[in-house]
């Protein structure tokens, strides 16, 4: 078959897109009259669209194949070829970057039309949708590179493009700030990223074939484990830690609640299709290096589920709508490193799918309302918004439901499939599983109750709009709802792609998945939601009773807080007052890191590097060179008298000097 | 007297040589410059048209032409020079001529 001649139109068409909408956009800005909307709109939404469809044929294809065989590779020619280093550009589909193209350009292309109706009428309304497209092209690249460094030029482009796009407004100083530290922390982790594709090329280059092709390694891995066993800890943790830059996890995860500043439809791409997702991709992608490690991998799972409740906490008394759900998908991309940091690879990954849907609905939501309250973010200044809008309230509402793990919607399948892999996990001591799943289980609570809170000061209860904001109040146009609606149709339906064998389903996804991780199963490290093996089928029920129940007790709680007595949470706040200010200053980990990282790096560069290296040493040995030019034509300047005479002196006293040296 | 003999020659077109080069070190004015130099060429050609005569040999005559056509060629162009200077500073005082300093 030839399908695979065609892979390269899935990243080449956004790339398109993005740099004809760059020239648009170059093009407009020379002109008074605003950009045309019409045509920016169609290049910028058919480029994802097309590779949908590609997508989708190269799955139809892909699912006709044996499943072992499942796999398309595409050479596009050389890259790199220096001494026994060679990188190609070479493209892959397997059945894990199948399901992350889908996934990317589904929900990203549904991303794009969105934007049409909430960009109308800016100025940048070209550069918008060419950053757009180009932040396509990144991650495309970025699941589709066959080797590290391919992947690793999406992992730098999505960075990039977060940059672009979150500083977007950027003659508003914060957002351009805003946009700068994500960039920042990012390249923070993707240096410890790039330390770990070293350390990998060093060791397969010892074994004698060195290569960073992900195939290859990872047949040389299953053949030779013990040649790697002794650098996979190391080689794991580095990579993990460029993980927790893309991802968003403790330490790193501060520049995603910032990442705020950019457009809505921005935060939808960055938190559901594009980026963030990149990290929970790459561990899965490396599963077979990870498996080597139980040490790495305890790490994942436990900085995956101290970083789910963290971040869950500090969404509990978040204001702005945006920065609740913000917080809500550092949690969720907690539970996905929990979910592959126990084995659970095909559940994380599966989160992961289910997460885009529902929290791309919900940051579209919340965009709709933002848009039709014109820019108010504040929970507090809504209220009552159902009246207003419908659609928006109700896509919301399903969304809601769904990541609070209401049996049926999408988020109950993934993320009890997360919980049972992590109580069954075989990492750590005997303790650290059920801890695991207790502080998931907690978190799968908590989760519910903040949603919710949202959920019920936006659309329920009294209105608390300000008068403009009143009068300005308005659903969305239908390109807006439009894809608000297919998004909470995915939250619905999406779960079922994977049904467990304990209710009765096949767990489709895990067998789609099921060739990419077999190196992990193998090992006995998962056991997870799909029922192969040793699952207990009761007990695995009993647990879904379980966190269920915690998901309606969150909204419970919410509803009894904030619609029947909405005068009690802040009393909570008042009696609590310490409390209630650590977690509304988000712990003050940004001040913390402000005293520890931002101030003494500033007083390193300013003290050190300016003054001493720039000034004292650069400065100084360039303008000692041209001080010293300057003297020496002082010193010559003197015999230059101007006077003819002198000169023929000059030549006299040199002929009498050639003359005495040939005569004696 | 005795036989005026090669040295006399060769004392003569140094002593002219000298002249020569006392005239263009110590006089201002660019014209005694300028004629002093055309001294020291003769002076020169002197020796030249000497060797000749006694190692037998058409060389120093052959120099002696080409000094000569040089000298003109140089008379031309310095003169011209000179009247452009004259023109432009009313003066041919060499130590007036510092534009080269300042």
């Amino acid at each position: 078959m030839t399908v695979n001649y065609y892979l390269w139109l899935i990243p080449a068409a956004p790339l398109l897109g993005a740099l004809v909408n760059g020239l648009l956009s170059y093009s407009y800005s020379k002109r008074e009259r605003g950009p045309n909307e019409a045509l920016v709109s169609f290049v910028g939404c058919v480029s994802p669209l097309f590779s949908f469809v590609v997508a989708a044929a190269v799955f139809l294809h892909l699912r006709g194949l044996d499943p072992s065989q499942q796999r398309l590779q595409q050479w596009l020619g050389h890259w790199i070829m220096a001494g026994t280093l060679q990188v190609d550009f070479s493209l892959w589909i397997d059945q894990l970057s199948m399901v992350m193209v889908l996934v990317v350009t589904g929900v990203g292309t549904i991303i794009h039309f969105y934007s049409i109706g909430y960009m109308r009428g800016d100025r940048g309304y070209a550069r918008y949708f060419s950053y757009l497209n180009l932040f396509m092209f990144s991650m495309l690249t970025l699941v589709m590179g066959q080797n590290l460094p391919l992947l690793f030029v999406g992992w730098e482009g999505v960075g990039l493009c977060s940059y672009l796009l979150i500083g977007f407004w950027y003659r508003d100083i914060e957002k351009a700030a805003a946009g700068k530290k994500a960039f920042i922390v990012n390249r923070i982790g993707d240096f410890a990223f790039l330390l770990g594709m070293f350390l990998l090329f060093a060791t397969t280059s010892r074994i004698g074939n060195p290569t960073l092709d992900v195939p290859m390694m990872r047949s040389m891995v299953e053949q030779h484990p013990d040649l790697f066993r002794p650098m996979a800890t190391a080689a794991c943790l580095l990579l993990f830690a460029g993980a927790c830059g893309k991802s968003a996890q403790i330490p790193l995860y501060v520049w995603l609640p910032d990442a705020m500043a950019g457009p809505t439809p921005v935060s939808a791409l960055i938190h559901a299709a594009t980026m963030v997702t990149a990290g929970v991709y790459m561990v899965a992608r490396m599963s077979f290096l990870y498996q080597l490690s139980p040490t790495a991998m305890a790490v994942v799972a436990l900085v995956g589920a101290a970083t789910a409740i963290f971040a869950a906490s500090i969404g509990v008394c978040q204001r702005d709508i945006k920065k609740v759900l913000a917080y809500s998908t550092v949690s969720q991309l907690g539970y996905m490193f929990m979910g592959v940091g126990v084995g659970a690879y095909a559940a994380g990954i599966f989160h992961l799918t289910t997460h885009a849907f529902f929290k791309a609905c919900l940051f579209l939501g919340a965009g709709s309302v933002i848009h039709g309250l014109g820019g108010e973010q504040d929970l507090l200044k809504m209220g009552g918004l159902r009246r207003s809008m419908k659609i928006t309230a109700l896509t919301f509402l399903v969304a809601g439901l769904a990541i609070s793990g209401v049996p049926g919607l999408s988020g109950f399948f993934s993320k009890d499939e997360i919980l049972w892999g992590a109580f069954n996990a075989s990492v750590g001591p005997s303790w650290f599983p059920p801890l695991l799943w207790a502080i998931g289980f907690v978190t799968a609570g908590v989760t519910a109750f903040y949603v919710f809170r949202a959920v019920l000061l936006a659309f329920f209860g009294g209105q608390r709009l300000s008068p403009e904001a009143k009068a300005h109040a308005h659903e969305s146009p239908a390109v807006m709802t439009v894809p608000l609606i297919l998004l909470a149709a995915g939250s619905i339906v999406a779960g079922f792609l994977n049904v467990p064998a304990a209710l009765g389903g096949s767990g489709a996804f895990h067998h789609f998945l099921e060739p990419v991780f077999s190196g992990a199963s193998a090992h006995g490290a998962h056991a997870a939601g799909n029922g192969l093996g040793a699952a207990d089928h009761g007990l695995e029920r009993v647990f879904m009773v379980l966190s269920v129940l915690a998901g309606l007790a969150g909204i419970l709680i919410a509803y009894l807080l904030y619609i029947r007595r909405p005068d009690t949470p802040a009393r909570i706040a008042a009696k609590a007052r310490g409390l209630y200010n650590l977690v509304f200053h988000k712990y003050y980990v940004d001040e913390a890191y402000e005293r520890a990282v931002v101030r003494p790096g500033f007083a390193l560069s300013d003290r050190v590097f300016f003054r001493i290296v720039d000034v004292g040493i650069i400065e100084g040995v360039v303008n000692g060179v041209g001080t010293t030019a300057r003297l020496v034509g002082a010193a010559v300047r003197l015999v230059q008298t101007g006077v003819v005479r002198t000169y023929a002196l000059f030549i006299l006293i040199g002929f009498l000097y050639v003359l005495y040296r040939l005569l004696w | 007297m005795g036989e005026i003999t090669i040295h006399h020659y060769l004392y003569l077109s140094a002593i002219l040589f000298f002249i020569g080069v006392y005239g263009v070190l110590f006089r201002r004015n660019l014209i005694v410059m300028f004629m002093s130099i055309e001294l020291m060429l003769n002076a020169v050609n002197l020796s030249f048209i000497t060797f000749a005569r006694y190692s037998s040999s058409m060389d120093g005559h052959v120099i002696a032409f080409f000094v000569m056509a040089l000298a003109a060629g140089e008379a031309g162009v310095g003169l011209a020079i000179l009247v452009m200077v004259f023109r432009n500073r009313t003066t041919v005082q060499a130590d007036d001529l510092t534009l080269m300093r300042d």
